[in-house]
Parts: C-alpha cells; sequence; structure tokens
C-alpha cells in the first residue's frame, strides 16, 4: 500500500536521533557490564544515567524549541511498513522525568547495592543495576515508541526487568510477590497481543498516527480496544487489577519499590491513553469514558482505605499508589471532551499529565524515605516508629512533603493536579468526580498524618540500627521538593503538553 | 469454509481453550502451559491475518510473520522468566501454586472482559 497523505509528514527529524539514543543507551551499558565481567557495572550504570539525564534534557529542549513532533524513521523504512519514534511534547516530559528519577534512585542505591573497591559484585547488586537499566530502557522506549507492536515489545521489556527487581533479595515472600506479578503481566500482555493482531487484521497498520484516520467505530476495534484496555489495566494495576501490586512493591528493596511504584506501573497507563487518544480518538464514548473513570474512582477509595488500615509503612505506601492511579483515569472521561467543551478538556489533560509527574516524584520520596526509616529502626511497622522524626529529621520531612503532594495540598504538584481535574469536573458537568476525589483527599490526609503523628511521636528508647547517611537524607529531599516544585506550574491548561497534538487546541484560563 | 476461516476459527478455540486454564488452573506450570496454548492461539491468528493480506493487496503479507517470530521470542523469554521463578519457588517453599492470604484467583477472574 502507497503511504498516504498522512504519512507525507513522517521524516526523520534534524534531532530525530536522540530518540535512538534515548532508548540505546541503557542497552549499551547491560552489553558493557556484561562484557567487562560486572566489576564496573555500578560506575557504568552511573555515568549512563549522567548522559541520560542529558539526552532527556536535549529532547526535552529540542520539542520546547521546535513546538514540534520530533520523529525518527527506524532504517528510513515509512510506516505503515516501517516503524516510527516519534515525541511530542508528553514523551519529552515523560523521559526528561524518568531520566531524573531513575538517577535519584541510582544514587540512592549506591549504598545498598554498590561495591567497594576491589571487591567482586554480589549476585544481587548485579542483578540490580542490569535490571534498573533495563528498566530505563523499556520505559524510554514506551514513551518514544508510535507502533502498537514496538510497544508491545517494550512493554515487555519493561515487565522482565520489573519483575525480577522485586524478588532481587530472594527471600521467599518476593519470590511468591514476584511470581505473581508476572502472572498477571502474562494475561495483560497475551491480552493486548491479541488486540494488536485483531488491529493489524482489520486496518492493516499498527502505526498510531496512521490508525487515528482508519478506525471507525464497528465491532472489531471494539473488541480490539477492549482486550487491549484489559490487558494493560493488568499491568497498570488498576482496580479491581490490583491484587498484585502491593505484596510486590512493598516486597522489593527501597530503590527497586521506588522505580516500580513511580514509573513502572505508568508505562502502561501511557499506553492505554495513547490507544484510546491517539490511535482510536473515535471510539471514546461517553460510556467507554465513565467506565474507566468509574474503575479510577473505585481505586482511589478502595486503596485509600486499605492504606489506612495497614500496619506496616511500605504496605500503606504501596496501597496508596493504587489510589493515586485511580485519579490518572479521571483523564478518560474528563478530558474525552464529548460535551463539546474544549476548555475542560484541555484542563483535563494537563491535570492528568501532571497528577503522573507529581505523583512519580512524591511517590519515590515517599518509598525512598519509607526506606531510609525501615534501614535505620530494622522494621517498618508504623506502630512502633515514634522517636524516628527526632533521629532522621529530613527524612521525615521529605516523607511529609511527598504526603502534601499526594493530598493535595498547596503548595505541590499533586495539589496543582487535583485542582485542574476539580475545575475540569465542574466546567464539564460531572460533579460525582469532584465527590470521590474530594473525599480521597480527606483519605490521603488520613494515611500521611497517621505516619507523621507516629513518626514525630516522642521515645527517648529509640536506638538507631544502622547510622544514615546525611547524603542520601537529603537526596530524598530533593526529589520531595521535585514534587513541591511541580506546583509552581501555572495552573492553566500546558501547552507543552499538546504538542503534536494539533486536534487539541489548548485554551488559556483567563 | 475456506482454510483461512478454518485456521482463523482454530486459532479463536486455542485462545479460548489457553484464557480459560491459565484463570481456572491455580497450579503455575499449568498456568504457564495455558499461556503458551494462548500464545499459540494468538499467533496463528496473525498468520491467518498475514494470508488474507490485508495490508498489501498480496498473496501473502510478510509483516505480520515478523511480527509472530518477535511474539514468539517474547513468548520463549516470559515462559523462561516464569520457570525461573517457579523453581526457586518450589526450592525455597516446595510448593507449585502460589498459596496466598489473599483472594488471588477472584482477582483473577477480574481479567475477563
Amino acid at each position: 500500500m502507497m503511504p498516504d497523505a498522512t504519512t507525507s509528514i513522517d521524516a526523520t527529524t534534524a534531532d530525530g536521533y536522540l530518540l535512538v539514543l534515548a532508548i540505546v543507551l541503557p542497552v549499551v551499558g547491560i552489553l558493557l557490564s556484561l562484557a567487562l565481567g560486572g566489576k564496573f557495572i555500578e560506575r557504568i550504570t552511573l555515568a549512563l544515567l549522567l548522559v541520560g539525564l542529558c539526552v532527556a534534557i536535549a529532547i526535552f529542549s529540542a520539542v520546547l524549541r521546535s513546538d514540534q513532533l520530533l520523529v525518527y524513521i527506524v532504517g528510513d523504512w515509512q510506516p505503515p511498513l516501517g516503524i516510527a519514534l516519534r515525541a511530542d511534547g508528553i514523551s519529552a516530559a515523560m523521559v526528561l522525568t524518568i531520566a531524573v528519577i531513575v538517577l535519584a534512585i541510582g544514587l540512592f542505591a549506591r549504598s545498598e547495592f554498590g561495591q567497594q573497591n576491589g571487591k567482586t559484585v554480589t549476585r544481587s547488586s548485579y542483578a540490580f543495576w542490569t535490571l534498573l537499566l533495563g528498566i530505563w530502557s523499556g520505559l524510554n522506549a514506551v514513551a518514544l515508541g508510535d507502533d502498537l507492536f514496538n510497544l508491545y515489545v517494550a512493554l515487555e521489556l519493561l515487565t522482565f526487568a520489573a519483575v525480577p527487581l522485586v524478588c532481587v533479595k530472594g527471600y521467599e515472600e518476593t519470590i511468591k510477590a514476584a511470581l505473581r506479578y508476572m502472572l498477571f503481566a502474562l494475561i495483560g500482555s497475551i491480552l493486548y497481543l491479541l488486540g494488536s493482531a485483531l488491529i493489524y487484521g482489520t486496518y492493516g497498520t499498527l502505526d498510531i498516527a496512521l490508525l487515528a484516520d482508519r478506525v471507525r467505530p464497528e465491532p472489531a476495534a471494539w473488541t480490539a480496544a477492549a482486550l487491549m484496555t484489559v490487558g494493560l489495566l493488568a499491568k497498570t494495576a488498576l482496580f479491581p487489577l490490583h491484587l498484585w501490586l502491593p505484596p510486590a512493591h512493598a516486597g522489593a528493596p527501597a530503590p527497586g519499590s521506588a522505580v516500580l511504584s513511580a514509573l513502572v506501573v505508568k508505562g502502561s497507563f501511557i499506553l492505554i491513553v495513547r490507544i484510546w487518544f491517539d490511535a482510536m480518538p473515535g471510539l471514546l464514548t461517553f460510556t467507554a469514558a465513565q467506565l474507566l473513570g468509574a474503575l479510577g474512582a473505585g481505586a482511589i477509595l478502595f486503596g485509600s482505605v486499605l492504606a489506612l488500615r495497614q500496619a506496616r509503612l511500605k504496605l500503606l505506601v504501596a496501597y496508596s499508589t493504587i489510589a493515586q492511579i485511580g485519579y490518572l483515569f479521571f483523564i478518560f472521561p474528563l478530558a474525552a471532551g464529548d460535551s463539546g467543551n474544549e476548555l475542560g478538556a484541555s484542563i483535563a489533560w494537563t491535570g492528568g499529565w501532571l497528577q503522573l509527574f507529581s505523583h512519580a516524584f512524591a511517590k519515590t520520596a515517599m518509598f525512598l524515605a519509607a526506606g531510609l526509616m525501615a534501614e535505620a529502626l530494622g522494621h517498618d511497622r508504623i506502630a512502633e516508629l515514634g522517636g524516628i522524626g527526632r533521629a532522621l529529621p529530613i527524612t521525615v520531612i521529605a516523607f511529609g512533603l511527598a504526603g502534601l503532594s499526594l493530598m493535595g495540598v498547596p503548595p505541590s504538584g499533586g495539589f496543582v493536579a487535583k485542582w485542574m481535574l476539580l475545575s475540569a469536573t465542574v466546567i464539564e458537568g460531572q460533579w460525582w468526580w469532584a465527590a470521590v476525589m474530594l473525599i480521597g483527599g480527606l483519605l490521603a490526609g488520613g494515611y500521611v498524618f497517621m505516619v507523621l503523628g507516629k513518626a514525630l511521636g516522642k521515645n527517648s528508647a529509640l536506638t538507631l540500627r544502622a547510622p544514615i547517611s546525611r547524603n542520601r537524607e537529603i537526596l530524598v529531599l530533593a526529589v520531595a521538593l521535585c514534587a513541591v516544585f511541580l506546583g509552581l506550574v501555572p495552573l492553566q491548561p500546558s501547552d507543552f503538553l499538546a504538542i503534536g497534538r494539533p486536534e487539541m487546541q489548548m485554551t488559556a484560563l483567563q | 469454509m475456506n482454510s483461512a476461516a478454518l485456521f482463523g476459527y482454530c486459532g479463536a478455540v486455542l485462545v479460548g481453550l489457553g484464557l480459560y486454564g491459565l484463570i481456572t488452573r491455580p497450579e503455575v506450570l499449568r498456568k504457564i502451559l495455558a499461556f503458551n496454548v494462548l500464545g499459540s492461539g494468538v499467533f496463528l491468528l496473525f498468520g491467518v491475518f498475514a494470508r488474507r493480506g490485508a495490508a498489501a493487496g498480496l498473496g501473502a503479507d510478510p509483516v505480520p510473520q515478523a511480527l509472530v517470530i518477535t511474539g514468539i521470542v517474547v513468548a520463549f523469554s516470559a515462559t523462561a522468566l516464569v520457570v525461573a521463578l517457579l523453581v526457586r519457588l518450589n526450592k525455597e517453599t516446595g510448593q507449585v501454586i502460589i498459596t496466598s492470604d489473599d483472594p488471588e484467583e477472584s482477582g483473577k477472574q477480574g481479567v475477563l472482559p
């Protein structure tokens, strides 16, 4: 089939090679450490993380400057036969967020998985650094991919790196958690593949930009969309497919929990958004959007209530992830724009993405802070946290700042995100989501203050099991401050997040 | 019924069988086997779409065949990873199923659309 008119825009742009670099850099790290025998893996990883951050900044500024998509046509084969990598505003922001968070996690993990000079690398630390690189590459490929099958491979790369990270320490409980995670992920990936088979069979392409013009509301498209969505929901751990998440995220070592909770679950979420908003925009009817929103509402209520009932800190943070994922799904009913209200849709769009970015930073800070507290105390039982506020003040402050973002208290990224989503519910006249969001905010306040209340309590008999270096505390605080600084984003639809989305006219909130 | 339709129905039956096994069987090894049956069904469907040449109008479309090869590699890696985890679980606990204190099976059934 000849490429039709819409594909003529597909030419590799000047900075397109950056996209390849973002995906290939981590793979180079893995290969290098294999070739060099793993002795240098920590140093290679940290060096590549720095280079990767520069690449991410370059991609971000290139998209910002040109105000256009960054495109790379792999091997110069045009879609539908070839594969395109595209970076729009969202992808660029996502790649930057990924790079910053993975770098922070890498620096944090040095004391746990680092190696002293001259010593041979242990099996678990070799695995940790390799898996971290694998997750980083997979996430970048998910953010930049533009072909449904290519995205499938990226998602599998992400899953195969994420699952072993859960049981990198090899404890019995974590192996069970990893196995359960893997089985959910298997169902998810095969349903997604079945959906993309149906799409290819019906429309003859898997390129998202081409599909947008070809997909019509008909049974084949409906079936494919349903299969792919359910598969991806299992990987995103949206209620009621969340059962694997708490043991997996709470069982992993702290840096692993942080990357899993902050970034990995978002990978499959991005794909759901791409499918419904980019590949099949005509299919997102009122009922479908309301259904996804309702699952999100269920996740917020269920996750928050269960978080309140946890006795262990890491499990509490994991249940709070389930709740915060719920907010993301409000983007479907609110930004679908079938009410014909451009303003509400664009506010919801920005708010939803801001929620994703601010939750990524806040949850990283929270899991790392929880990890430091557990390391210092030798346990993470919430009831026995008393006195930790005096011993590790910076860590507890970081935990509290991250909590502000989860609750949606100003000034924080979470506040701006939730405020924009709330405004969108008012503009779109869908008040029922506003009620859920307010209850969710109160419940989040409940569980954050439950932890802070205990942590700030007095306990003169507290003895720390291990000293915590001040640098790691400051690192966690810095990540928490990133979540807060996202709150300085002006309260209006962001033009940047609309780059590459011509149909979404961003109207300023005057 | 032409051959493409016949293979299509076979693929659909395999998908159904695999999904049923994956959801209802508690033993991890059986789940893995069911996953592979399900995967074979999906690959067969790709083959059918290649035969129909939906995209190119040719006798056989090469793209789905390339996709199937990649899909097989992915399914193989997934199987290897689960088997490795299962072997480790069996070594640690002597179990072949994931005993759980939470209602895992009810969650699996929730996977059905």
